[in-house]
């Protein structure tokens, strides 16, 4: 187990480095002007100009820049906003609010999504079944911010059940009918995961040995069958953590949610390149460490990952 | 996976055909060129019996016709007459799907928002098939330091979220303000396509090392056959299926994605006309004029959903466990 | 009739598919004693399995079907049992080994959990108290250092190892009656021979009645009391070891019996059955042997053979097995 975590550990440097690499390059060595599009609506002042080719090294060649780049990344510094404010700032005044509807949504994804895919793959080819699998084809295939309008249209607008934009408390209330939002396409993808898993499993050799000991169905299922089937489905839902943490731009623009997605669906529409470059670079950090922590996770819930 | 017969197919007995056919001292054929024709064929007539891919396929025609000849549903009409006096009028006999905020055919704008999308996803889904691909086969071939040396690249890919690096590559893109529709369109592509191929690489790469170790193709080589010839005739066809599951499916993800990224304002600009960009400018009126949104969004919806249907019958034929 | 410890009395076994109706067992009969060891041979397909599955109450139904017949244990019919019952006869009275030792045995638990269980559900006992036992039962079955073992997961075992434990938790109840599905095929050959030697002793110790599933005559020769032969869902012949080798009297064992390598026929070529097990979704009328059968008249195109009493205790279900057994008495004699 300690080994593995070593390995898991050494393996992720060269993908921190990469991954800020290509970021880096992205942005500032893209062929063309880099300062278009990073300061609002307007052309970007000269001084502003001047003090961002003197911070990201510009002059220098590109290798050195990154260099350079990357001990700021690694101070903490993930540069600022317009305006001056730290980035850094502005991400944790957000966080916690983009925390707990990650939060929420992930247990409606638990919930439903496990429940559905269980569901499903107990009645195969039953009612239960065919509606799991058409409802989540149909969410699968209607984009986030679609499955956003429509919900804030019937359950905000027209029948008024919840509110139909988040105020700045954000309280859980508020929060409900969003989370269900976000987490609906991974929702579709954990009860199409826990379906087959579990139809798989239930065909398994272990599974009849299960029954031949004389357990109960309830055991056998429960135990053995859908104690395996979790497997993939809890790393699933675990990465997805790190990607609602950080991709939630779309509903939180919707909702008015003041979240990193929010902020980052802001600055985006107000042309603030500079806060979109750090914004998204530390959510594909948290995004890396977050697939990180499941990955050492995995191999704790599943023995035979641990002595490959 | 809809389809009530398929999930029914795939409840067969396993134990019937362990006993039926694995005694018969007859192993499956090995996965030669006789059996890739063989896959193809016994899929092809799965696929024509599978109502589920019937639907699809016909949407999809659809949607191939409104790219390329959208006069045919529109009857001339121009999507950029627009009638300012008409402005997010409700829908009515004579505008199906109403005006939005300039006044413009809600209609006639969907029918040819169809191109951008479509263009897109086609496009996105051939760069990276074609990318992606190609490294894969690489990695899975050749083994060793250049599958290390690949797959460590794409784990460094894969490890950025598609619509991260979408709203990075297209921030900071140097702004043009070129109307082009095609240029606009292979920004898009760009922004999607760099971070994309990474998942065509993986299903590649793993279905190639499977194949590479068959009986067929060390006997190739044992005949002393050049790699090249290895790779063409033997280890492309029989390891191309998932990949080109994968890239149907992609083929709607990548549809939506746009459409996202139009919403966010970054992707396709106005005046190109797509599904994203009237969602995004319909937004602000969705209390007053919401058919402004609808229509749009349920086209795009049928879009995605068409490849995605599409890819799912296809692995259904092409996996003949899931049968 | 004499009351035996089981009994399948006349068993139909059909599967359901998309494709048509398999008649995996059609009229399947045998008895088992206490202590004594049947051999059902037969190839895959033939039935020796599904009765086995069918028996333990493990069939998938659907698509299995059980469309006739009886299966008696001490005298009450299993297939007329509430499944509440049935749950307490399988594993702790009729327990069963399969042949797959990796994939029967549930990879995320660790052995002795495994184990454990068998005592937890069927005798109340604390997992503690199970963990103790277990480690008793891998001792019992030879495998070194069962102590510090009792914690490892499966495929952390070899395969002769693992299926030591298979065995270990078919028999941690004392069943009276064990089945053991092709025990022994995914093995190495020296590595068979000590499960077989283990599985004997065990049934000998405990006094267990024994099906043995197997396709390899050779594997039966030294273990098994009697044998019953099964071919497309039906015996077609059955007899007490000795007597099927020596005097078979259906042509299908006498193929079998020809097709098997032998040290003094070194140099020969091996005699092979000719033709394929017939489907089960399309069975060819009358005998099911008839298209591979030397033997064939044009009676067997038309009228399923029934068993016939060769000598007692040695059935055979051949229109012709006079002429079987003839052929090789004389040549014997």
């Amino acid at each position: 187990m300690g080994r593995y975590t070593i390995r898991r550990l050494l393996q992720m440097i060269p993908v921190l480095i990469g991954t800020t690499f290509i970021i880096y390059a992205m942005v500032w060595a893209l062929p063309g002007d880099p300062f278009s599009g990073k300061c609002g609506q307007r052309p970007c002042p000269p001084a502003y100009v001047a003090e961002m080719t003197a911070k990201f090294n510009l002059n220098d060649p590109l290798p050195v820049q990154y260099f350079k780049y990357l001990v700021n990344l690694l101070q903490g510094n993930f540069g600022e906003s317009f305006s001056g404010r730290p980035v850094w700032d502005e991400i944790m005044q957000a966080f916690p609010v983009t925390f707990r509807l990650a939060l929420i949504a992930i247990i409606f994804e638990i919930v439903i999504g496990i429940s559905a895919g269980i569901l499903a793959a107990l009645n195969r080819g039953g009612f239960w079944d065919n509606l799991v699998l058409i409802s989540t084809l149909i969410v699968i295939s209607i984009p986030v911010f679609v499955i956003g309008f429509l919900a804030q249209f019937t359950f905000g607008i027209k029948l008024g059940w919840f509110p139909p934009t988040v105020g700045p408390n954000a309280t859980v209330y508020e929060l409900l009918l969003p989370a269900l939002v976000l987490a609906s396409l991974s929702l579709a993808y954990v009860a199409r995961l826990m379906r087959g898993n579990l139809t798989e499993n239930l065909r398994a050799d272990y599974v009849r040995t299960a029954t031949s000991k004389g357990l109960s169905r309830q055991r056998v299922i429960g135990r053995h069958a859908v104690r395996n089937s979790l497997i993939p489905v809890v790393t699933f839902i675990g990465a997805d953590f790190g990607a609602l943490l950080g991709g939630a731009i779309v509903t939180e623009g919707i909702f008015n949610i003041r979240g990193i997605g929010g902020l980052l669906y802001l600055s985006i529409r107000t042309r603030e390149g500079a806060t979109v470059v750090g914004v998204v670079t530390v959510l594909v950090l948290v995004f890396l460490l977050v697939n990180l922590i499941v990955d050492i996770l995995y191999g704790a819930i599943d023995p035979r990952i641990r002595y490959e | 996976m809809s389809d009530p017969n398929a999930s029914m197919a795939a409840a067969a007995p396993e134990t019937v055909e362990k006993e039926t056919y694995l005694g018969s001292d007859l192993p499956p054929a090995p996965g030669d060129k006789e059996k890739s024709r063989s896959l193809w064929s016994d899929a092809w007539r799965e696929l024509k019996s599978n109502k589920v891919f019937i639907i699809s396929l016909v949407l999809i025609v659809v949607f191939l016709i409104m790219t390329f000849f959208p006069q045919v549903f529109t009857f001339g009409k121009d999507p950029m007459a627009c009638d300012l006096t008409k402005s997010r009028q409700a829908p009515s006999s004579e505008a199906w799907f109403g005006y939005d905020n300039n006044g413009c055919d809600v209609y006639t704008r969907t029918i040819y928002g169809a191109k951008a999308s479509i263009l897109v996803g086609v496009f996105a889904t051939l760069f990276t098939m074609l990318l992606g691909g190609f490294i894969g086969v690489i990695a899975g071939f050749f083994g060793g330091w250049v599958d290390s040396i690949l797959s460590r690249l794409t784990d460094i890919f894969f490890a950025i979220p598609l619509l991260l690096g979408g709203i990075l590559v297209l921030t900071s893109f140097p702004a043009s303000d070129s109307t082009n529709l095609y240029s606009e369109v292979a920004k898009v592509v760009l922004a999607l396509g760099i971070l994309g191929w990474t998942s065509m690489t993986r299903i590649m790469r793993s279905s190639v090392i499977q194949v590479r170790n068959a009986d067929f193709v060390v006997a190739a080589r044992a005949l002393g056959a050049k790699n090249s010839r290895i790779i063409n005739k033997h280890v492309v066809p029989n390891s191309l299926a998932p990949l080109i599951v994968l890239a149907t499916i992609s083929l709607g993800g990548y549809i939506g994605a746009e459409a996202t990224l139009s919403f966010l304002g970054l992707g396709l600009q106005p005046p190109v006309i797509s599904w994203g960009t009237m969602i995004n400018d319909a937004q602000p009126y969705i209390r007053v004029a919401p058919f402004m949104l609808f229509f749009p969004a349920f086209f795009l919806s049928i879009a995605v959903l068409s490849f995605i249907m599409l890819g799912d019958a296809v692995r259904e034929a092409l996996d003949p466990k899931l049968r | 009739m004499s009351e035996h410890l089981l009994e399948v009395d006349d068993l139909y076994v059909e599967f359901r598919t998309r494709d048509g109706v398999a008649k995996a067992i059609n009229g399947v009969s045998y008895t088992l004693d206490a202590g004594e060891t049947l051999a059902v041979l037969g190839e895959s397909g033939s039935g020796k399995s599904v009765t086995a599955q069918t028996i333990m109450g493990i069939l998938d139904m659907p698509p299995g079907f059980i469309t006739g017949g009886e299966i008696r244990y001490k005298g009450s019919d299993l297939l007329q049992l509430p499944e509440k019952e049935r749950q307490k006869i399988r594993g702790a009275e009729i327990a069963m080994i399969f042949q797959d030792s990796l994939s029967a045995l549930n990879p995320v638990f660790t052995v002795g959990d495994q184990i454990a269980e068998m005592f937890q559900v069927h005798r109340g006992m604390s997992k503690k108290e199970g963990m103790k036992r277990a480690v008793d039962l891998m001792e019992q079955v030879r495998i070194p250092a069962a102590k510090e073992r009792v914690k490892d997961y499966p495929h952390q075992f070899s395969g002769g190892m693992r299926q030591r434990i298979m065995i270990a938790m078919a028999i941690s109840l004392d069943p009276a009656v064990l089945i053991a599905d092709e025990p022994t095929t995914a093995l190495d050959v020296t590595v068979q021979a000590q499960i077989m030697e283990l599985l004997q002793d065990l049934q000998r110790e405990r006094n267990m009645g024994m099906i043995l599933i197997t396709h390899d005559l050779g594997v039966v020769a030294g273990v098994a009391d009697k044998i019953a032969v099964m071919y497309a869902g039906r015996i077609v012949e059955d007899a007490d070891v000795l007597t099927l080798y020596g005097e078979p009297a259906h042509p299908y064992t006498e193929g079998l019996l020809a097709s098997m390598p032998r040290v003094d026929t070194k140099g020969e070529e091996l005699y092979a059955i000719k033709g394929l097990p017939p489907s089960l979704l399309a069975l060819p009328p009358g005998c099911n042997f008839n298209p591979r059968c030397p033997y064939k008249q044009e009676i067997c195109l038309r009228e399923v053979p029934p068993r016939q009493e060769v000598a007692p205790g040695h059935g055979s279900a051949c229109h012709f097995w006079e002429e079987v057994y003839r052929a090789r008495t004389d040549s014997a004699s």
